[in-house]
This record gives C-alpha cells, sequence and structure tokens, in this order.
C-alpha cells in the first residue's frame, strides 16, 4: 500500500458531503460564516470550486493566511533598499515578486540590473551564499509557523558553513495571536473556523484551545483536499447548530496533537514572539517573530542597517475588511474595477493567494 | 572565440560570422546568396506571415535551447492558420562577450529543426549590444507559409457544439525551463516539448478537411491563456473537463511541489484545436498516431452561452471560471 | 500559506533524504525531523521534511467519511 491523496478529491464522496450538508443547513435555518486562515485553504476552495456548490446560507470567508497580503509594503522597501547594496542578492519565494513596496516590487528592480532570485527553499540561499562569497545573500523570510523553523535551520546551516554573507530578513507571522486579535470585540463575525492544516502539522492543536475554550465557537484543523475542507464544513455547522464548539482535527494523516515539537524548538532557537504589524490589520501583539538576540548577526534589518518605511493603504481600500471576514471581495468598490490582479491597489489582489484576487481569477 | 562588436557591425567580422556558422548550419540557396532580401517564387493560396521573438533564459533546457524553439515556434503558428510553413528569417541580437561556440551549437540546433520542419531559413540580421544590455542571446523569427485554396482556420469560425482537443500532455516546456532557471532542483524526466507541429496538423486537415474549425499554438500562458483568449474572440462559452486534460504525472508531481498550475505554464510542441463534434473521433485518431500528438485528448466543448468565459468543471463536479495567468508564472511558497 | 506536499523517502544519508514524489524527486532537508527512514512517507514544504504522513490514518479518515456520509445518504 502506498500513501495516496487521490481519495481525497473523490467526486461521488464530495457529492455526498454535499447533500449531508445541505440537508444540516437548511435543517439549521439559520446562516453560517466561516473563516479560512490559510492561503492555501483560499486557494484550494477556489480551484475546486467549493463556494459554488455550498448552501446559500453557509459562507466561507477568507482571513489573514495569505502571508504576502499580511506583508506591510515597507518590507517590501526594505528589501528593495537591500537589493540596492553593492554585491547583493535578494533571495526570496515567487510570491513576493511582485508585492509592491511605495517603491516598487522586487521585480521592477529586477529589471534595473538588481540580483533577484527565486528560490524554492532558504536552503537554496545559503547555497548561493556559500557560492559566492563576495556577494550578500539577504532572504526574505516571509510566512507562517510552517515556514519560519525553515529559516530557523538556514541560519543554523549558515552558521555551521561560518558564512558571513548570508541574512534574512525577518517578516514571519503567527496565526493563533491573529486568531485572537480576530475575535477580539469588534472583530470578525464568524461561527467557527477551519484551521490551517500544515501550521498545524508543525505546532499541533494547543495553541487554538482557547477558541473553543474562551471564544465558544467550533474550528476544525483541515488538510487541502476537497474532502477534507467539505467535512470540516459539515463538522462546523454541525457543532454550530448541536452548539457543541470544539476543536476538531481532521487531518490526522499529517497533524499530530502534539504537531512537531522538533521543528517548535529549532524556531525558538533562533527566534521569538514580537508585535507585528498586519497589514490592513495594524499591530497584533506577539504575533511576528524577531531573531533572538545570539542570532541577531544573520538579522538583515540589523547588521545592513534596513529601515523599514510605513506607508498609508490605498484610497477606498478595503482589504481590511475583507481579511476580517467583514465584507466579501465583492462589496469592495474597488473590486475588479479600480483594483486587479495586474494593478492591484489593496493587499487582497497582490497575491494570487488573496481573498480578492482568488474571487477575481476561479470567477466568484 | 568571444563575439566581438566587430560581429555586428557589417564587415569582415560579421560575414565570417555568417558564412562560418549560420550558413554552415542551416545555409540553402536563398540565403547564400547573403542579398538585403531573399528572392521567393510568389505561391498560389494566401499567404500567411508570422512573427516571434525568443528570449528565453537559460538559452538550453531539457529537451532543447533558445534557437530549437525559435524555428518550432514560428513554424506552428503558421501551421496552426492551416499554412505550410516554407521561409523564416531570423535576426539575432547577440550580448558582447558571447561565447562564439555556444552561438555555433544554437545555430545548429535552428538548423535541425528546420530540417525536420522543412522549411528553410533565407534570410537573417545580426547584431551585437554592448555588455549587460543583451542578457546572452535575443533570437526573432518571422515565417512566410502558404495557404491553400479552401483552408479556413478561423477564431470566427468556431461554434457551439464544437469539441476542443488538446494535442497532448501540458506545461513539459514551462516547467523544464524553470526548474533550470531557479535551480529548483527537481530530478524528473521533465523535458521541452518543443517541436515542429506542421506535419502532424497538416496530417489532421487532411482527414477532416472542413471539420476543423480553428488551432492555437499553446505557449506562454498555458492552455488557460489561449482558451481565454479564444473564448473572448468568438464570443461563446467554454466548457472544459479539468480530468479530461492531459498531465503527466511527472508534471502534475512537480507543479504541486511549486505551485504551479499546470493550465498556465508554458508549451512548445502543443496545440488546442476546436472542430465539429462528429469529426473528434477521426481527429484524436490522427493525432495520437503522430510521435508529437500520441497524449492528445478531448477536454470539452464549446457552450452556446454569448459572452461567456472558459468554465472549467472540477474535480468534484463544480465549475470555476479558467482565466489566463497573470503575469510570469513561478514557484509559490502559499 | 503552506503549499506541501507528501513524498516516499527513497534514501537517507545524515539529515537529508532523497524523496521521491511521483515522478520526480529532490533532496529534502530532515533537519526538522529526525528518525525519517526510507520507506516513509513525509510532507514537504520548502525543501524541508515537516511530519511523517500516516497511511493508516489517511486510510481511518477516507473510512470515516464513507461511515459518515455514504451511510446517510438521502433516499
Amino acid at each position: 500500500m502506498t500513501y495516496n491523496e487521490k481519495p481525497f478529491s473523490d467526486s461521488a464522496l464530495a457529492k455526498r458531503m454535499l447533500e449531508k450538508l445541505y440537508d444540516s443547513a437548511q435543517s439549521a435555518g439559520r446562516n453560517f460564516s466561516f473563516m479560512e486562515v490559510c492561503g492555501t485553504h483560499t486557494m484550494a476552495i477556489a480551484k475546486s470550486g467549493i463556494r459554488a456548490v455550498l448552501p446559500e446560507n453557509v459562507r466561507l470567508l477568507s482571513g489573514p493566511g495569505c502571508p504576502v497580503c499580511v506583508t506591510p509594503p515597507g518590507v517590501i522597501d526594505a528589501l528593495l533598499q537591500a537589493a540596492a547594496l553593492p554585491g547583493a542578492v535578494i533571495a526570496g519565494f515567487g510570491d513576493m515578486l511582485r508585492v509592491r513596496g511605495a517603491n516598487g516590487a522586487l521585480e521592477d528592480c529586477r529589471l534595473k540590473g538588481a540580483d533577484v532570485r527565486v528560490v524554492y527553499s532558504p536552503l537554496d540561499a545559503v547555497a548561493i551564499a556559500e557560492q559566492n562569497p563576495r556577494k550578500t545573500v539577504i532572504f526574505a523570510g516571509v510566512g507562517f509557523e510552517t515556514t519560519a523553523p525553515l529559516s530557523a535551520c538556514a541560519v543554523k546551516k549558515a552558521k555551521a558553513l561560518k558564512l558571513k554573507n548570508f541574512y534574512v530578513y525577518p517578516a514571519f507571522k503567527l496565526v493563533p495571536p491573529a486568531l485572537r486579535a480576530l475575535l477580539a470585540p469588534g472583530g470578525a463575525a464568524v461561527d467557527g473556523f477551519i484551521l490551517p492544516g500544515h501550521v498545524s502539522a508543525v505546532i499541533g492543536l494547543e495553541p487554538y484551545r482557547f477558541i473553543p475554550a474562551e471564544f465558544r465557537l467550533p474550528c476544525v484543523v483541515a488538510g487541502f483536499e476537497p474532502l477534507d475542507i467539505l467535512h470540516a464544513v459539515n463538522r462546523l455547522v454541525s457543532m454550530v447548530s448541536e452548539n457543541k464548539p470544539a476543536l476538531e482535527n481532521e487531518y490526522s494523516r499529517a497533524v499530530k496533537p502534539e504537531g512537531n515539537p522538533q521543528a517548535v524548538r529549532l524556531l525558538r532557537e533562533v527566534f521569538e514572539p514580537a508585535d507585528a504589524r498586519w497589514r490592513a490589520i495594524g499591530v497584533i501583539p506577539a504575533s511576528g517573530l524577531v531573531f533572538r538576540q545570539e542570532w541577531e548577526e544573520f538579522d538583515a534589518a540589523l547588521s545592513l542597517s534596513l529601515s523599514e518605511p510605513l506607508s498609508p493603504e490605498p484610497q477606498g481600500c478595503r482589504c481590511g475588511e475583507v481579511i476580517t471576514g467583514k465584507i466579501t471581495p465583492k462589496q469592495c468598490p474597488l473590486f475588479k474595477t479600480a483594483c486587479t490582479p495586474s494593478a492591484p491597489a489593496g493587499p487582497c489582489m497582490v497575491s494570487s493567494e488573496g481573498a480578492c484576487a482568488a474571487w477575481f481569477h476561479y470567477g466568484e | 572565440m568571444k563575439i566581438t562588436s566587430a560581429h555586428g557591425a557589417g564587415g569582415k567580422a560579421t560575414s565570417e560570422l555568417i558564412v562560418g556558422i549560420f550558413l554552415k548550419h542551416f545555409g540553402n540557396p536563398a540565403l547564400s546568396l547573403l542579398e538585403d532580401a531573399a528572392e521567393l517564387p510568389v505561391p498560389r493560396g494566401r499567404i500567411a506571415f508570422t512573427t516571434d521573438s525568443y528570449v528565453v533564459s537559460p538559452l538550453f533546457f531539457p529537451g532543447g535551447d533558445i534557437g530549437h524553439i525559435a524555428v518550432c515556434g514560428t513554424v506552428n503558428d503558421l501551421a496552426v492558420k492551416g499554412a505550410e510553413p516554407k521561409w523564416l528569417s531570423c535576426a539575432f541580437i547577440i550580448e558582447e562577450g558571447f561565447d562564439a561556440d555556444v552561438l555555433e551549437r544554437i545555430a545548429r540546433s535552428m538548423g535541425k529543426a528546420a530540417a525536420a520542419a522543412g522549411v528553410q531559413i533565407v534570410t537573417g540580421d545580426t547584431k551585437v549590444v554592448e555588455k549587460g544590455k543583451g542578457d546572452g542571446l535575443f533570437i526573432n523569427t518571422s515565417g512566410v507559409g502558404v495557404i491553400a485554396d479552401g483552408v479556413n482556420l478561423s477564431v470566427s469560425g468556431i461554434k457551439p457544439g464544437d469539441c476542443v482537443i488538446v494535442s497532448g500532455s501540458l506545461a513539459e516546456h514551462g516547467l523544464a525551463v524553470m526548474n533550470e532557471r531557479h535551480s529548483l532542483g527537481l530530478k524528473s524526466g521533465i523535458k521541452s516539448d518543443g517541436a515542429p507541429l506542421n506535419g502532424m496538423i497538416a496530417e489532421v486537415l487532411a482527414a477532416c478537411p472542413h471539420g476543423v474549425h480553428a488551432m492555437r499554438d499553446l505557449t506562454r500562458g498555458g492552455l488557460a491563456s489561449a482558451l481565454a483568449d479564444m473564448c473572448a474572440s468568438c464570443g461563446f462559452s467554454f466548457e472544459i473537463e479539468e480530468k479530461l486534460i492531459p498531465v503527466s504525472v511527472a508534471v502534475r508531481s512537480a507543479c504541486g511541489i511549486l505551485g504551479i498550475d499546470p493550465l498556465s505554464a508554458a508549451n512548445e510542441g502543443k496545440i488546442c484545436l476546436f472542430c465539429a463534434p462528429d469529426c473528434a473521433e477521426k481527429v484524436l485518431s490522427v493525432l495520437k498516431k503522430n510521435a508529437y500528438g500520441k497524449d492528445a485528448a478531448a477536454v470539452g466543448f464549446v457552450g452556446d452561452k454569448a459572452g461567456g468565459p472558459v468554465y472549467l468543471k472540477t474535480a468534484i463536479g463544480s465549475k470555476r471560471v479558467l482565466r489566463a495567468p497573470d503575469g510570469e508564472v513561478l514557484p509559490r511558497i502559499c | 500559506m503552506c503549499l506541501a506536499v507528501p513524498g516516499k523517502v527513497l534514501s537517507v544519508k545524515d539529515s537529508a533524504a532523497e524523496v521521491d514524489f511521483g515522478g520526480v524527486a529532490r533532496s529534502v532537508s530532515l533537519d526538522m525531523l529526525s528518525g525519517v527512514k526510507p520507506g516513509d512517507y513525509v510532507l514537504v514544504h520548502a525543501g524541508f521534511a515537516v511530519q511523517v504522513l500516516s497511511e493508516d490514518e489517511a486510510l481511518k479518515t477516507i473510512q470515516c467519511f464513507r461511515e459518515i456520509y455514504e451511510a446517510a445518504q438521502l433516499p
């Protein structure tokens, strides 16, 4: 037998799940709004066309789960400053290339001769540094708890190789503090959460216990195949209807209750939590990561004196309300008119995993 | 030997380059005259004329190189209009310092591709730009072909009910190039699918002279771009089924790892075609017998919704709209 | 925010594994996941194995889905 994800997009079973969902949603006689907080879930939902076949009274909202969308433009501006340094190589994930800071995108400065490279893994950035001792390699450290430990490993590798030309610009974000901020008074009006499958594979289930415990909301850690998502929605509807909010894990094939403690230890060895600014939301306490003092030599911002300017959001942009679930992309007056993927006004349209970009591309 | 500005100046160095490299590998009577313009017989029928520039980086990738696709791409653009490709021009823009041996490798590849396609490169140009102004090498090829009487392939001929067929597995070129370009470290048999398709297309048109309404070469932006464009031009909706679209196991896996949509990644040896439903079976059978069409598949049909988009039926039986990708397709983390 | 795919470990050397993703192989770091052996399936994100995948749990999950949804078929 071999491990196989194919059964998780079985269309016959998907149909059964939808039938059950329709039945439960209809009997409940109320509206449901569930939020997913993972860009990969936003994409998976959009690509599978799930939204188009959900019952009318069940709404799926996209929360602030796209690391590119929640990265303030100032981070890009700081990276652009780095790109202008002599011998600099900016290495980052492909998602970052077209995000615009006040002074343009990384893609634009590449056109002006800057050395900007797409990498698949932060270890590839370390390899560039190792192979090019006269270059200064700055890795754009964007992502959540799935990605941050990887940068921690990359930094440790750089140290082991005694590299003096490898840096990480830390712009990581943490999910549980963001969920807490979303649930604060005046926050998102949601009935439950679809929790990020791969972040949870790293951090486990404990960090989410506060959601049912303090806020009496159900939440389900879900995988990314259509059946994972449809089951999660079914469970959320049931838990709300029965008034039995709980934390469930439907992605048990990848998520253990304790997560990956080794990965968390690695993350904590190199980074520590700090307040962080989330684009379109503002500062969320303890929701980002900064280098621990012992590892500060690898901090691009400190070591290369890079500054992160504050920029205001474009006029009329309502991304903050979109990613906190208060409105849908369609309800933003700029959607599809003044704000499109080729000319995005705000962060939700910037990355294809952003709520507005996903709605635009997949025809919501 | 390195290419210098002298090689682009039109004097002795340029002649040596042309004779020593270009004529050597793709010379023919017309080209050998080395006149300012090639003199060609006026054919019967209509002339098809196309142009394309090739700026791919890296220049060499599994399955091909810039020279190979520069010839095949232009040949295919003519062929999808129902033309018999005949004559190509090629213009080289070379960056100062470029290795002449590498240029010869590329010229050899172009000669082979032209011979395989049955076309001649009859005129050309060579320019050299300063170091830093050219990314190594750019090639432009323009092509002339002949459309015989009675052949009419155009997006305006697409009708509701037409079958949409794809000639084989998608995204191979895009992934092969991306893997090299960004040093992504994927080990697989994925190779660029660059190939001259004029022979295969001629076989299809011979088998179904009136049933094939339109064809399109799938290049950058993949099937998604091609379908979105054709849909917008013909004015009818398309109903495509995701599970019918041919994608190899390796490409599917690579796309999963990198977060790439196989429908958006580039191809260099694939076409999509629109034909009357009653000749779909014939068309598929002809394609599958050809080496370049062995994985051909019917992927959907033309709907009757005016102004409608391309609808894609998903794995779970729902529908979403298929749009052209927005900009360069890159690996993602999210 | 976390594109990750399953792959089968073909071989392990120090803290790196050669992983097969189905027609595609790549070197994957095991820095975050010790104790991985050839034959194991791992979840790979940006060149790192982030968790071991359980075939058992996958089968159990599908079984559970069948029980809930196929049994509850509407007439």
